[in-house]
């Protein structure tokens, strides 16, 4: 279906979306030149600045149930730029904005700038790519020009990158530098296809490709370029590699940054690619590529992540699994035959994995930091009995779990059911058989974990560190939200039918 | 004749990208590419971007070049590896060449006539008051782009100096150069400057009307201070000084701010108040080409490697 | 043939061996320089779009060739980041490799297309 051209047109409100992404680099300066504590205290100031202007983004989109658009300089596309918040859009600002916070918060401990020194390395550079990070997300969730979320994806993997090798050990530095070379063929293959589209049609704008493209050859070769190279950034199996020695390498506040919200970014592209910017060409045999990927990643992921004996390296490859469950979207609600409601439960469904992946994902990796720091190692051999010196932690990894394997009445559930109901509705059963093979693997991971660390240590437990309850409330608050996805399934497909490719109609104002 | 003079640059290019992915040794591979920079810029002048032969030829094949063929003669490892495995070496031939032939199909199959935003940019070009479209591009109808582009290049920079130890962490970059009294390079360090740093603010000058803007003039000017530093006759500054951390942020800061007064007296965020977009956009670029050669000194220069003096 | 579709052509093959680069040599710096390529190749064909779209009295479209500009800045930043983790990665450990107990390259990457 045609996309409706009204959404072309700036809306009141728009000047959030700018917002979004000019605060946190506003704060970026300001970091950089006041320097040394500075840096915590104004991530910390604008955290609730960002988290403000997401929740008036939300207010706004579900108040008008229109999407929110933004010429910038005034200038319509296609020579100027333009902004657009959709209900996708929301919920991934939304999401990263708590996360954020969460983590913001949780990191204070490991981050403060010691009273001695004037500036210290490890914090100025955590606090000010914080900042950073969460512009770059804001360009990639807003942005509607394909060159604007290229510099969006390079913000994303400058940011990330020195987040990976903050430590300095040579294992972090060799995968940093692993993740930077993918991450770099990933942006090439990108702006590849981004020339072709600007050589075929004459416009980089989302909306103005919608309606301008027809399928043929050049088309179907950039999207397929563009695809390799976010599926490269998004680590989704074949191109996995980089992920698990990065995130389990960085330090535990910025691997929950990292899995929980910069892999989505692309993997979000690769959703405004497929179903914005080219619908005539998500047909179905191309999409069931990107299914089978995803399942190869959810299969992959869970066995390598069961074979694990360390803690943060298992959470790198459940992250490498639950990737995947992200792409079945394609092939269930791909191809413009099947019926609007099915689509928009893929839709739904799609979203909201991303979403309670990525609250599950930052209380897991936090909690793991925690349980690292307590116990000064993370061998899972070796966390018999940490649930009694941290009761509250390991619950909230418990509540993760919950969401991870897709148990009710967690996000993850919602997620996978609504997922597992279209597989059946549109008589793609092996999507179904994957989701319930990868619960019952996501399961038996999860289990190693939680059954040691719920049970009475056979010596009594040396902590090395006593963690702070505060820490680990926020662990628990995240896990929480997680669920809290679960339990507002009708509020989030609202949300989420705002502006969105799948549904039939714009509700008229 | 002009095909001709096109077909032995197309041939010079790609020797020289040969001789880049097939030399044995890293230092010949990074000579060659610097090659291989400088026929692109024929090539970009060939095909009427003059704007962008000057940046490949600056930044492209200039300092990219340099930086890694400084790379290449510290990183020689005392082995060399072996030579990628068969199976390697197989899939890589074959997916270049389905890369390079899905490419090329495209490119003969872009569409005729060709849809063009030439006609849209000369119509809107006359508000801005500049006479370089392109300029036009970078710091009007697309201003947004160059602004996150200059937070990139701050990122790149932070991600740089996160290197170091954390001793050194705001210390001065690099080693001491020591400067010798008779040196050729002594000589050229004093005499090239000047003349760099003039030539550096012109190129801005006339970018607003001709091939030319910051980043260009931006380059120059690091280029400038590079060699000066190279001879010893001036050092990096200290990474933690004051100045050095506002030098940087000037240019996007300005921007920045620019930009919020859109909202009030533009009616967008970076559009310009009728009028005064051509003295505002001047400021902009002077500004941003300090902060231009600021950063690009400073990545060339790399992580902090000595103390601070006190 | 026309200057722009030879061009065109060359851009093409530069992708080409630039990923033949990234994909097959085991040394990052080469990687490195290989993806200089790539990148090169993709902004020369972007210039190629720029000269067909050649009109009203310009010699080609100003806004490919103003982002190839902010394209190739932002590839210098990459390769300077780059660079600088692998002369810690030397300092640290005496070599590049990113995978120093293997005997062939371990950067498996595929396109699918």
């Amino acid at each position: 279906m045609t996309p409706p051209l009204l959404a072309d047109m700036p809306t009141a409100g728009g000047y959030l979306l700018v917002l979004a992404i000019m605060v946190p680099i506003a704060g970026v300066l300001f970091q950089f030149v006041l320097g040394g504590r500075w840096a915590g205290r104004i991530a910390l100031l604008v955290m609730p600045a960002g988290l403000a202007i997401a929740v008036a983004i939300t207010v706004r989109l579900t108040e008008s149930g229109r999407p929110l658009v933004y010429h910038l300089a005034g200038l319509a596309p296609p020579l100027g730029l333009a902004l657009r918040a959709d209900g996708f859009s929301a919920l991934m600002l939304l999401t990263s904005a708590l996360i954020i916070a969460a983590i913001g918060l949780f990191a204070r401990p490991d981050f403060a700038t010691p009273a001695a020194s004037g500036e210290a390395r490890a914090p100025f550079v955590f606090w000010t790519l914080l900042l950073a990070l969460w512009s770059a997300l804001a360009v990639v969730f807003l942005g509607e020009d394909l060159f604007t979320l290229y510099v969006g994806l390079e913000l994303l993997t400058f940011g990330a990158v020195p987040l990976v090798s903050l430590d300095g050990r040579a294992e972090t530095i060799t995968a940093a530098l692993r993740y930077l070379l993918f991450a770099l063929f990933g942006s090439a293959l990108f702006l590849a296809g981004t020339v072709l589209l600007y050589g075929e049609y004459g416009t980089l704008d989302i909306s103005l490709l919608a309606a301008r493209t027809h399928p043929d050859v050049t088309s179907a070769i950039a999207v397929a370029m563009m695809t390799a190279g976010l599926l490269a950034k998004a680590a989704l199996f074949p191109f996995h590699l980089w992920l698990p020695p990065a995130h389990a390498g960085a330090p535990a506040p910025a691997s929950a940054l990292l899995s929980a919200l910069v892999v989505k970014g692309p993997f979000f592209l690769v959703v405004r690619l497929w179903f914005d910017a080219m619908p005539v060409l998500t047909n179905l045999p191309a999409a069931q590529i990107l299914g089978a990927l995803g399942s190869g990643a959810v299969l992959f992921g869970s066995v390598l992540a069961l074979r694990q004996s360390r803690l943060k390296p298992l959470i790198a490859y459940s992250t490498v699994a639950q990737i995947g469950y992200l792409f079945l979207m394609f092939p269930l609600a791909g191809g413009e035959a099947l019926p609007a409601s099915v689509r928009m439960a893929v839709w739904t469904g799609g979203a909201a994995q991303a979403a309670s992946h990525a609250f599950a994902k930052a209380a897991m990796f936090a909690g793991a930091g925690l349980i690292g720091q307590t116990l000064g190692h993370d061998r899972i051999s070796d966390l018999r009995g940490i649930g009694t010196a941290l009761p509250l932690t390991t619950f909230a990894l418990a509540l993760s779990g919950l969401s991870l394997m897709g148990l009710p009445p967690s996000g993850g559930f919602l997620a996978k059911w609504l997922l597992l109901r279209a597989s059946i509705a549109t008589a793609q059963w092996w999507w179904a058989g994957l989701m319930l093979t990868g619960g019952l693997l996501a399961g038996g991971y999860i289990f190693r974990i939680v059954a040691p660390a719920l049970s009475a240590p056979e010596v009594p437990l040396a902590a090395v560190r006593t963690p702070a309850r505060r820490q680990e409330m926020l662990v628990l608050a995240l896990a929480m939200l997680s669920l809290l996805l679960g339990v507002v399934p009708l509020g989030l497909s609202t949300l989420l039918a705002v502006g969105s490719p799948v549904a039939t109609q714009i509700l008229p104002r | 004749m002009g095909l001709l003079l096109d077909f032995f640059l197309v041939i010079l290019v790609l020797m020289a990208g040969w001789w880049t992915i097939g030399a044995k040794d890293g230092c010949s591979a990074a000579v060659a590419f610097v090659t291989y920079g400088l026929v692109l810029a024929l090539i970009w002048i060939r095909i009427a971007a003059p704007d962008v032969a000057l940046t490949e030829a600056a930044i492209g094949s200039g300092l990219t070049g340099g930086m890694l063929i400084a790379a290449s003669t510290r990183l020689e490892s005392a082995r060399r590896p072996a030579r990628p495995g068969p199976a390697t070496r197989r899939l890589g031939i074959v997916l270049s060449a389905l890369l390079a032939a899905a490419l090329a199909w495209a490119v003969l199959s872009l569409p005729y006539p060709p849809p063009s935003l030439a006609k849209a940019a000369i119509t809107a070009l006359p508000p801005t008051g500049l006479g370089n479209p392109i300029t036009g591009v970078l710091l009007s109808f697309r201003a947004v782009d160059t602004l996150l582009e200059k937070v990139v290049l701050i990122l790149a920079l932070l991600g740089t100096w996160s290197l170091a130890p954390d001793r050194l962490w705001g210390g001065v970059p690099g080693r001491k150069q020591p400067r010798h009294a008779d040196s050729p390079l002594t000589l050229l360090a004093q005499i090239l400057p000047p003349i760099g740093f003039v030539i550096g603010w012109h190129i801005l000058w006339v970018g607003a009307n001709e091939p030319g803007g910051a980043f260009q003039g931006g380059t120059i000017l690091a280029a400038m201070w590079m060699l000066a530093v190279m001879a010893g006759l001036v050092d990096v500054p200290a990474t933690s000084r004051l100045w050095l951390r506002l030098l940087v942020i000037v240019g996007p800061g300005l921007f920045l701010i620019v930009g919020f007064a859109g909202f009030a007296f533009a009616g967008g965020f970076l559009a310009y108040p009728a009028g005064f977009a051509k003295p505002l956009i001047l400021v902009i670029e002077i500004v941003l080409t300090v902060s231009i050669a600021a950063i690009l000194l400073l990545l060339l220069a790399g992580p902090p490697e000595r103390q601070p003096p006190a | 043939m026309t200057a722009d579709v030879l061009f065109g052509l060359a851009g093409a093959v530069l992708v080409g061996l630039g990923l033949y680069g990234l994909v097959a040599d085991p040394l990052p710096l080469r990687k490195l320089l290989a993806f200089n390529m790539l990148g090169g190749g993709v902004f020369l064909v972007f210039g190629v779009v720029a000269r067909r779209g050649a009109a009203a009295g310009l010699g080609g479209d100003p806004v490919p060739q103003a982002l190839v500009i902010t394209g190739l800045v932002v590839a210098f930043a990459a390769t300077a980041l780059a660079v600088a983790l692998l002369r810690l990665l030397f300092e640290r450990t005496g070599q590049t490799l990113l995978d120093p107990h293997a005997e062939e390259s371990s950067h498996p990457d595929q396109t699918n297309e």
